[in-house]
């Protein structure tokens, strides 16, 4: 698990046989992806970014996890209700890694992340209200119901959304990282993407600048095995150590993160943190997750094409809030009383969210016209003359 | 006043932003040490350091993609395109990213973002290297694009745009980059969104942007010279915002229009500009809106072809003949 230094191994292009060129067979490469294997909460806690939490913190983390899955769980509801429109991605099952990583970001610490968005704008501390009424197009909604699902904004915390397009984040996330670097702040950008993004050329181009410039991000693979409806079988040549061995080709380092265990996640994620922060290098880290719901909730074919078996091997054998919640119970940090509160008011606080988005009311047709540039939001400080909307 | 180049017009505008805000970086290919792929940015390397001006790799999805990132936390990035040309491998960046970031965000988060770099054929680069995709853009609701022409504008309009806090594209020419003009010694920003009648005329309006204006201003001298007619010319300078005031009174006291343009017909800008003049100048028309736009193919190499597809003052003359 620890973050391997970029080196090229033996079996890649050797200096002294240059005209040789390396055969495939020579080269060891896969599709495959690993099979999870279980991990023990219990021999993780103890690893430096988690041996001194407290013990509200660890209960916080639960918190958390419970919250973003009932969150998503009463917004499917409101999606089957037809409270929602287009796209809803949920991140059931992939809780550990939002809450994990985000717990390590301190002042100067920023996020982005794809579509799938939901638990990282809740562990960034953004209410449940607010993103509730963002998914039923609301005016009180986080992007007053100008976004929807996959474009959750709150740059008061950090977070840099939010974004619909696979891998179109992954430059903004250099430039965050870009941003910091020039202003001489010691901070990082963490930023997230799925499995199928690492075929997009943007991010190859994130990936080679990031190396380039050695700009303080955090690329952060969450790999749930599938890219829509194609497996990661299907869909990416890779070497045979994963993924994220791809950062070889960068020279950047690169790691190997077990999803089920939240303090996995913040063992390697605060190692590639730790490094952005003080020594300037960005890291790719992938983290082995798996999602039970479709891509998307409009997605009526994921049981074809994965089995019920595999899901339920998922859910019962590897789910991160179990294994969570098994690691609090043995360790004695709760009771069975004390989770069931958390849960009853996560519960509670979802159903109160998805209230409040139902009585909230939709933004006027008047706002269509609002937030496209910034200077019509700002008449005052208009410095530019002519016309800026053409539709009559 | 001096005559100073456009070439140098526009790095002159790049000194004194970056002078005046410690925020404004220059990132693109060859800006750095190469001095710039069309020399705009020579100097400015041994001037403000690496830090200020930064050489990127061809990677445009990368590094423009990038700079709208580091827009967002403050930073103002002024991003050298070597051709517009190449804005379509970075097209998610540059129109989904930029233009949406702010709107989906419920105006959360402003992207202060300049773009530059030539947009214009009639060099024998062919199809892939002469692109004029000012329409695009200003087909793009929270994008701003801009087509300077003589180094005045080429100075004021990028200053402007440095300074705006919306994304702005500014749309220069290979061709003008040599040309010279005369530009105060004192400090001047153009706004967005002001057209500038180049020559005043009172029979037919030439209606254009980038280097067709050029050619509308030979085309008015020969219709003058050989055919006693007196053309206004307007160049729009800014495409979004669009200054319709300046084109409709022209249009007004003429009674006629030739819209010119580097664009494609189809959807071309000048598509825009006649429904405008029908709109808001029907009444004053004495004869239908006509329109000059590049031959509809991509960028034929052949060098005399070229010239052919792109608009030509002989063919301005001709059409005014048609309606005067």
């Amino acid at each position: 698990m620890p973050l391997i230094n970029a080196s090229f191994s033996t079996h890649v292009l050797r200096k002294d046989r240059k005209t040789q060129i390396v055969t495939k067979s020579s080269i060891s490469k896969t599709t495959n992806r690993q099979k999870p294997t279980k991990a023990i909460l219990a021999k993780d806690a103890k690893s430096p970014a988690n041996a001194d939490l407290s013990k509200d913190e660890l209960i916080g983390f639960y918190r958390e996890m419970v919250r973003i899955r009932r969150f998503e769980e009463r917004s499917l509801r409101a999606y089957q209700q037809g409270r929602i429109a287009g796209f809803l991605h949920l991140y059931i099952g992939q809780e550990s890694i939002a809450v994990g990583s985000i717990s390590l970001m301190g002042e100067n610490d920023h996020v982005i992340t794809a579509y799938r968005d939901h638990g990282h704008a809740l562990a960034v501390g953004m209410n449940m209200n607010e993103c509730m009424a963002e998914l039923f197009g609301k005016s009180t909604g986080c992007s007053k119901g100008k976004g929807g699902s996959m474009h959750y904004f709150d740059p008061s915390k950090n977070y840099w959304g939010g974004h619909g397009i696979v891998a179109g984040q992954t430059p903004l996330g250099a430039g965050l990282a870009y941003g910091l670097k020039y202003q001489g702040k010691k901070g990082c950008a963490l930023c997230f993407l799925g499995d199928g993004a690492i075929n997009q050329g943007a991010f190859h181009e994130s990936l080679n600048i990031a190396s380039l410039w050695d700009l303080p991000v955090v690329y952060i693979i969450e790999n749930n095995g599938y890219s829509m409806g194609t497996s990661q079988e299907r869909s990416s040549m890779h070497p045979d150590l994963g993924l994220a061995a791809r950062a070889e080709g960068y020279s950047m380092n690169w790691a190997h993160i077990n999803g089920e265990s939240i303090f996995d996640i913040r063992e390697g994620v605060k190692k590639a943190m730790d490094l952005a922060r003080e020594e300037s290098k960005p890291s790719l880290l992938e983290i082995h997750t798996y999602r039970y719901q479709g891509h998307s909730i409009a997605d009526a074919n994921h049981k074809k094409y994965r089995t019920k078996e595999e899901i339920d091997d998922y859910r019962k054998n590897h789910d991160p809030l179990s294994l969570y919640r098994e690691y609090l119970l043995d360790a004695k940090l709760l009771t069975d009383e004390g989770m069931k509160e958390i849960d009853l008011a996560a519960k509670a606080e979802a159903e109160e969210s998805a209230k409040f988005a139902d009585e909230s009311p939709f933004p006027p047709e008047s706002d269509i016209l609002k937030d496209v540039y910034w200077e019509e939001d700002h008449p005052d400080q208009k410095l530019s003359e002519g016309r800026i909307f053409f539709n009559d | 006043m001096s005559k100073i180049s456009y070439r140098q017009a526009l790095k002159d505008a790049m000194i004194e932003e970056l002078e005046r805000d410690e925020n404004v970086v220059i990132i693109g290919e060859e800006v750095a040490q190469y001095n710039g792929a069309y020399k705009v940015t020579e100097g400015l390397l041994a001037q403000f350091g690496p830090k200020r001006i930064v050489d990127a790799p061809i990677s445009e999805a990368g590094f423009i993609g990038m700079g709208i990132g580091a827009s967002m936390l403050g930073i103002r990035p002024v991003m050298e395109l070597m051709f517009w040309s190449f804005a379509y491998v970075a097209w998610d960046q540059i129109i989904n990213n930029a233009a949406s970031v702010r709107y989906m965000s419920g105006g959360k988060i402003n992207v202060p973002i300049v773009i530059r770099g030539p947009a214009n054929g009639g060099t024998g680069v062919g199809a892939t290297h002469s692109h004029t995709p000012e329409n695009f853009i200003a087909n793009t609701p929270g994008l701003k694009v801009v087509c300077p022409v003589t180094a005045y504008d080429a100075k004021g309009l990028l200053k402007a745009a440095i300074r705006d806090n919306d994304p702005v594209y500014v749309m220069e020419s290979t061709i003008l980059y040599n040309s010279t003009g005369e530009v105060p010694e004192e400090e001047y920003v153009i706004p967005l969104g002001k057209a500038d009648v180049k020559r005043e005329g009172t029979d037919v309006s030439l209606i254009a942007h980038g280097p067709s204006v050029i050619v509308c201003l030979e085309a008015a001298e020969i219709l003058k010279a050989e055919h006693g007619i007196d053309a206004e010319v307007v160049d729009l300078r800014s495409i979004r915002p669009l200054d319709e005031k300046t084109i409709v009174d022209s249009v007004k006291k003429t009674s006629r229009a030739v819209l010119v343009e580097e664009n494609k017909p189809f959807c071309g800008v000048d598509a825009q500009i006649a429904y405008l003049i029908q709109n808001q100048a029907f009444d004053y028309l004495d004869a239908p809106v006509q329109r000059i736009s590049a031959i509809d193919a991509p960028a034929v190499y052949s060098p005399p072809l070229e010239k052919k597809q792109l608009p030509q003052a002989d063919v301005v003359v001709k059409k005014v003949l048609e309606i005067c």
